[in-house]
């Protein structure tokens, strides 16, 4: 009986991991860095998160991970509520339909399909916010977020499938 | 997961793929839902955001303490390497200070004996709360920032946020351990200010971008690049003369403000509770009604009568559902 249990427990400890690493991304990126003009620019950690188990792990990032996950990045960024939600869900969406693009490729195939779903994401963020704010916000920053996020994504990806060959199995 | 093909898909397989179907349009629409009810400034989305952030404030501050000394070690290094110029620099600042000391003496000691003249009131003592910053101002979306002090501490939405280079900003959503900081720079951000020199007032609006505009100045108001900016304490909410910036620029359709504060290196603000209850408390409002007037409670539908001419916001600017 005692086996079992812990057995299921570390099974569902791993399972669940892919969310708690994707959390934590989300709390990395709103710790204050004091780097100056590294705020604006703090690339989207937990899009990279979204993505990479969406086209990895579907089975153990359900939909409603990903609503929660983007209600706490609206929270505690101080976005629009739904904002980055929105946006996470639609990456979801997207990925999950192009799922076998990505599977059994190389790398920079995968670098290439996050650079045009972030490149998406970024967008959509912009004309949401704008249409919120009735305001045409300078794109300049979500440009910037853009770019820092393409350029930090192969060191996240790198450490997100260590963990998904060593944890997860 | 049930979907390999039109071979093994059975009657539960598809009631699956439907429900799946079914919660990821559901989850699109309940995003939508929470955005629009923001917008329309319901109180429920954001007591949700404010209970999220309290579940989390700890553990950001957890966080935060560490990360703020790894780089007060690395600015210490840094500071090591320019110590001689630094010295020089404040050799020079303390001359210059130490002169402005001997004045604000000599205008101290006038200050009091014209008070007593004039058996002057001075306005409410300010208290203040300390509070750390746990979050970096919110980048892209929003210009804003958690801290780790909330309505436990005393602290109350429409405060004034400084620190000791100026204002900050003002609190904005209030929960039991933490609070939201509404930086200058934010496209929500109104602040009633005004010139220090000409004492013209006007209004300090944020545009999410790195700096905020002087707008709603009187016609005919002359400003020129370097005039201080301080706040002028109307709408109650704020004490006078909180410094704001600098103006540095002015062109044709918009007067630029720096702030004083850098927003990306606040580690520990203050507070300012100076008695009054926010924004909208109508008790300390100079308006133009008699004293006995006014209700004796603030009842909720009293916001929309507003008496003050000089620093409503444009309507539908001002857009903060956490307000009262």
């Amino acid at each position: 009986m005692k086996p079992a249990f812990w057995q299921r427990l570390d099974l569902w400890a791993r399972n669940i991991s892919p969310v708690g690493l994707t959390v934590l991304l989300i709390l990395l990126s709103v710790i204050p860095t004091h780097i100056p003009g590294y705020a604006s620019i703090v690339p989207q950690l937990a899009l990279m998160g979204v993505f990479h188990w969406t086209v990895f792990r579907p089975d153990l990032f359900p939909i409603l991970a990903v609503f929660l996950i983007g209600i706490l990045q609206d929270s505690l960024s101080g976005a629009p509520m739904g904002l980055n939600t929105l946006v996470y869900l639609t990456v979801f969406g997207v990925v999950l339909g192009q799922r076998r693009f990505f599977l059994g490729k190389s790398f920079f195939v995968e670098w290439l399909g996050f650079s045009i779903i972030c490149a998406g994401a970024a967008l959509q963020a912009w004309l949401l916010l704008s249409a919120y704010y009735v305001h045409v916000l300078a794109p300049a920053p979500v440009l910037f977020q853009y770019l820092m996020s393409i350029a930090f994504y192969p060191l996240l990806a790198w450490i997100m499938g260590r963990w998904q060959t060593s944890i997860l199995r | 997961m049930g979907k390999q093909g039109p071979g093994s898909s059975t009657r539960v397989d598809a009631i699956r793929h439907y429900l799946q179907r079914f919660a990821y349009v559901g989850l699109v629409g309940a995003a939508f839902g929470l955005m629009m009810l923001g917008k329309a400034e319901t109180v429920i989305v954001e007591e949700v955001r404010a209970r999220i952030n309290d579940a989390f404030a700890p553990i950001l501050e957890a966080i935060a303490e560490p990360a703020e000394t790894v780089r007060s070690y690395l600015d210490e290094g840094r500071q090591f390497l320019s110590i001689h110029e630094e010295n020089m620099r404040l050799t020079q600042e303390n001359e210059r200070l130490l002169k402005w000391q001997t004045v604000a003496r000599k205008v101290e000691a006038e200050n009091v004996i014209l008070r007593d003249l004039l058996n002057f009131q001075v306005g409410p003592e300010a208290s203040y709360i300390a509070a750390r910053v746990i979050s970096d101002d919110g980048g892209t979306f929003s210009e804003s920032a958690l801290v780790y002090a909330g309505k436990r501490e005393g602290v109350n939405n429409g405060q004034a946020v400084v620190t000791g280079e100026g204002l900050v900003g003002r609190v904005a959503g209030v929960a039991h351990r933490s609070a939201r900081v509404l930086l200058l720079t934010d496209l929500n951000s109104r602040i009633p200010v005004m010139i220090e020199s000409s004492r013209a007032r006007g209004i300090l609006a944020g545009r999410n971008e790195e700096k905020p505009i002087l707008t709603k100045l009187p016609p005919g108001t002359i400003v020129s690049p370097g005039d201080r900016i301080v706040t002028s304490g109307h709408g109650g909410a704020f004490p006078e003369g909180i410094p704001v910036g600098l103006i540095t620029a002015v062109n044709d359709a918009l007067v630029e403000i720096t702030p004083f504060v850098d927003s990306q290196r606040l580690e520990i603000v203050r507070i300012v509770d100076y008695g009054l209850d926010g924004i909208l408390d109508r008790h300390r409002l100079r308006t133009d009604l008699p004293k006995d007037d006014l209700p004796v409670a603030v009842v909720p539908e009293e916001k929309t009568v507003e008496p003050m001419h000089t620093v409503v916001p444009k309507p539908g600017t001002e857009r903060r559902p956490s307000e009262p």
